[in-house]
């Protein structure tokens, strides 16, 4: 594995998450994805699901409503218009 | 010259004013430090959008969508002033407003058409005063408990509709930038077409893969960032306006202080004086027995 992933997950009023990942998976509008580091530059419009952000054995849930998702030499960012995360009950 | 009663009152009044100015700037500091962490939260999002924009714009070229290219025309000029809706805070709206009306003046004179969309009851207010009908639209801010996405988007959707229906070959929003607490500079935006700033994309040039395709990401991308744009611009006026309402309550406050300490010793040389009359009275009957 090439490191970390650098990912942010930022909503227009704030930034939601922001760190190094393992893994990545969100709802793009052809279909479920999932990013690793490494990855190549790609860019998606996202419909409204889940997305799930893997570290170590931690996973973390953040309901977005539509946005988009950037991958890029730097890492992944999600501009979502609405984001919240999911608290696992 | 007042009666020392009068001077009392006086006195008393200004007390209760500066107690209201006081009051209001300590409002103020709490709301401003509120509100430049809500600008400050916002940043991230406007200046990755930026990033994206300008990646996806290098790719696209000349035929994108149009709020990207233009309409080619620059005769139909649209411009968003957006100002505060309530007073007390020195000249925060005017400068704003101020900086508008010179535009507007210029582009009327170089006979170019003017259509004014107003932002804030203050901006109303004046605007129309100043252009009368050009006004096409206002949106008041205080129907929103907070400024957020949902008070940006009536109004990015008004522009994005005028844009695409021919109505305006250039949107300018016009807002006062939040330098520091006691610095508020009003400046100008280019909404429409994108001003596309390309140094700030990330990696200029790397192959990209794109899910849809390049023009359907851009096509629902510009209006979004039209949004973010004028929240963002939402966001620094506010936090401007607590800024400049603090810097205005705080001189009101030490001016209503001088005011004070200078009625208070007009006062008390009033009373003085009248004591001394009284003693000269009473010692001059005394000496008359």
């Amino acid at each position: 594995m090439a490191g970390k992933l650098n990912f942010s997950l930022v909503a227009p009023e704030r930034e939601i998450f922001a760190g190094s990942v393992d893994q990545v998976d969100a709802p793009g509008v052809e279909g479920d994805f999932g990013v690793l580091p490494g990855h190549a530059p790609f860019m998606t419009t996202l419909r409204e699901g889940v997305v799930t952000v893997y570290d170590g054995a931690q996973r973390r849930r953040f309901d977005v409503k539509g946005g988009f998702a950037d991958v890029n030499g730097e890492g992944l960012s999600i501009l979502a218009e609405e984001a919240s995360e999911i608290v696992e009950g | 010259m007042a009666s020392l009663k009068e001077m009392r009152n006086r006195i008393g009044s200004v007390k209760a004013t500066q107690k209201i100015t006081k009051a209001m700037q300590m409002v103020a500091a709490a709301k401003l430090k509120r509100a430049q962490e809500q600008a400050e939260n916002a940043r991230p999002y406007a200046t990755r959008m930026a990033s994206v924009i300008a990646n996806l714009a290098a790719g696209v070229g000349d035929d994108g969508p149009r709020l990207m290219t233009g309409t080619g025309a620059d005769q139909k000029h649209l411009v968003v002033v957006a100002t505060a809706d309530k007073g007390l805070a020195g000249g925060f709206s005017t400068n704003v407003i101020r900086a508008a009306r010179d535009h507007i003046n210029s582009l009327i004179a170089n006979g170019k058409t003017v259509e004014i969309v107003a932002v804030g009851r203050k901006s109303r207010d004046q605007l129309t005063r100043l252009f009368g009908d050009k006004v096409v639209k206002t949106f008041e801010l205080s129907e929103h408990k907070t400024v957020g996405l949902h008070a940006a988007q009536p109004i990015a959707e008004l522009l994005a509709e005028k844009f695409e229906a021919d109505e305006a070959d250039k949107v300018t929003l016009f807002y006062s930038q939040f330098k520091s607490v006691i610095s508020q500079v009003p400046s100008s935006r280019q909404l429409a077409p994108a001003e596309v700033d390309v140094d700030a994309s990330a990696d200029a040039g790397a192959l990209y893969e794109y899910e849809p395709s390049e023009e359907e990401i851009l096509e629902t991308l510009l209006p979004r960032n039209l949004t973010t744009q004028i929240l963002a611009a939402l966001l620094e006026n506010q936090a401007g306006f607590f800024g400049a309402q603090m810097a205005a309550m705080d001189n009101a406050t030490r001016n209503a202080g001088d005011l004070i300490n200078s009625l208070t010793l007009q006062y008390n040389r009033k009373r003085q004086a009248q004591i001394t009359t009284e003693l000269i009275e009473i010692i001059a009957g005394a000496e008359a027995l």
